[in-house]
């Protein structure tokens, strides 16, 4: 498991994304994560290597780069990367579960066909109802963990500027001892980097969360100010998402007790749903 | 996610460029991407470790590497290569949305519309006309101006292109003017050059591919105030077809689709 697997994990959320969602996965993966791994990775390569205290003391070496780098920027920016594009995961799931329940009443309404079940795994689902929340709770916890790191990058690190020298004197340093660190205007240069990036991506962010509650503050005025068209609409519209919803927990209320007789009766039919399942 | 991640996402780019794109596109992962992960990478490898000063005061080396290199050849290149080939995902995400407007279309069952099945829609070619045809120029004009940045960003920090072999260095804690020598100075004048004539050809290329897409745009600006002239109750098949059709989408769908080719 590395990056490109996270990314091809990643990339199938991006389909139910809105369209800023999908700026926002390419500026991750293309400006983050590729510049962390073809270039920032490089320049931190030889950070313990090339730090260097001007002694003859065995030991100081190590417990002044350990003093001044209680974790490096690359492993922390890993860390970063990784728990901001997971909450992308909520919304995966909770897709999955909707796309099972539309098949479970396929199979209930007699269109267990594959090309029917073929067609709910393609169709893309609309952000309405409790996808909605899910996805807003994503990108709430996206914009917390990326103004924690930084938070935290700013007090291990004040000012995110590498300097060139640290003094150190810490034991077995006998004295204030001068350390050395390697390439620091470059480490810096990335740092900036990656910080600007960071900040495009809470903008990126904040701007999808006020889309998406615009959004939904519209429809909710649309369906206000028209009742009965809105059902109508949505009569002709399969694909609606929360009308289908709404059926789909209808019949599954109704048809529980009655299910599971059916089921009892037809064992051939649990496994078609059970099949469904998981796939 | 590498190199290889982003040729996978740019080639899906590569359908809907004109020839000269496609050339460029190739002459980027080939001359340029490939070279520097091949072989560039290699010659730099060791630039800190191998960058020996005349001194065994401590620090002196790290410093003076730092004055004279703030940033290393090698990740310069690799930001203009990532920065130079993003504006192509543009193009990309705008056919993306084309199609996902037809697809719209052919799921309502949209009479006028002339493709048989999804499959068609995802392989179907766009012409680079209408609101296209502005995204493409103008991911063309990013990519120049990044190119020309960091050419620039290049030529003002390291004074030329070419390496020397020594460096004189008294910044502190070097005790006085040290000498400092790089590691494989000629090895790496030579890739120098060679990635700035490859970063030349691939601005001549996006220049000539700048100066095509206008050509063409002025042409068939022309020709059509042409037919209008001549023919003016002559209504091109096609311009109808096109004013039929769109008038039935703005009617039925909210976004109207210019430039829909039907060959």
């Amino acid at each position: 498991m590395n990056w490109a697997g996270l990314y091809t994990v990643l990339s199938g959320v991006n389909r139910h994304s809105t369209a800023i969602g999908r700026i926002w996965l390419s500026v991750i993966f293309i400006f983050r994560i590729m510049v962390l791994v073809v270039a920032a990775e490089s320049v931190w390569g030889d950070e313990k290597s090339a730090f260097t205290c001007n002694t003859q003391q065995p030991g100081c070496n190590s417990v002044c780069y350990d003093h001044f780098f209680p974790i490096s920027h690359i492993r922390l920016w890993a860390l970063q990367l990784i728990l901001v594009t997971t909450p992308a995961l909520l919304v995966a799931m909770h897709v999955a579960y909707q796309q099972h329940q539309e098949k479970k009443l396929l199979v209930l309404t007699g269109h267990g066909d594959p090309k029917h079940m073929e067609e709910v795994k393609k169709h893309k689902m609309r952000i309405s109802g409790s996808l909605w929340w899910t996805y807003v709770c994503s990108v709430v916890f996206r914009l917390l963990f990326e103004a924690v790191f930084m938070y935290i990058f700013y007090m291990l690190y004040p000012g995110y500027q590498m300097v060139r020298l640290v003094k150190c004197e810490a034991y077995p340093c006998p004295n204030i001892v001068d350390c050395f660190i390697s390439r620091p205007t470059e480490k810096t240069i990335f740092t900036v980097f990656m910080l600007v990036t960071s900040s495009i991506c809470i903008v990126l962010n904040m701007a999808e969360l006020v889309y998406l509650v615009v959004r939904a503050c519209a429809r909710r005025g649309q369906h206000n100010s028209n009742p009965s068209s809105g059902k109508g609409s949505f009569y002709g519209h399969k694909l609606s998402s929360e009308y289908k919803q709404n059926e789909i927990n209808q019949l599954l209320t109704e048809q529980d007790g009655s299910l599971k007789d059916m089921l009892r009766r037809n064992p051939s039919l649990q496994e078609k749903g059970d099949r469904c399942s998981a796939c | 996610m590498d190199w290889g991640a982003l040729q996978t996402i740019l080639g899906g780019v590569n359908k809907h460029s004109t020839s000269i794109g496609k050339i460029w596109l190739t002459v980027l992962f080939i001359f340029r991407i490939m070279i520097l992960v091949v072989a560039a990478e290699r010659v730099w490898g060791d630039e800190q470790d191998d960058f020996i000063c005349n001194t065994l005061q401590p620090g002196c080396k790290n410093v003076c590497y730092d004055h004279f290199f703030p940033i290393s050849h090698i990740r310069l290149w690799a930001l203009q290569l990532i920065f130079v080939s993003t504006p192509a995902l543009l193009v990309a995400m705008h056919v993306a949305y084309r199609r996902h407007e037809k697809k719209r279309q052919f799921r309502k069952g949209d009479q006028k519309c002339e493709y048989k099945d999804i499959e068609e829609i995802r392989r179907q070619r766009f012409r680079i006309e209408g609101s296209l045809w502005w995204t493409y120029t103008s991911s063309i004009f990013c990519r120049l101006v990044f190119e020309a940045v960091f050419m620039y960003a290049f030529y003002f920090m390291y004074d030329g292109f070419r390496m020397p072999r020594l460096m004189k260095c008294d910044a502190w804690p070097c005790p006085n003017i040290v000498d400092c020598f790089v590691s494989r100075p000629t090895e790496k004048t030579v890739f120098t050059i060679f990635m700035i004539a490859v970063s030349s050809i691939c601005i001549l290329l996006n220049v000539a591919e700048l100066c095509y897409l206008l050509t063409k745009f002025f042409l068939r600006r022309s020709k059509k105030a042409g037919n209008a002239k001549h023919h003016p109750n002559h209504e091109n098949k096609e311009e109808t077809k096109q004013n039929e059709m769109n008038e039935l989408i703005s009617d039925s769908c909210q976004n109207p689709v210019i430039g829909f080719s039907s060959s």
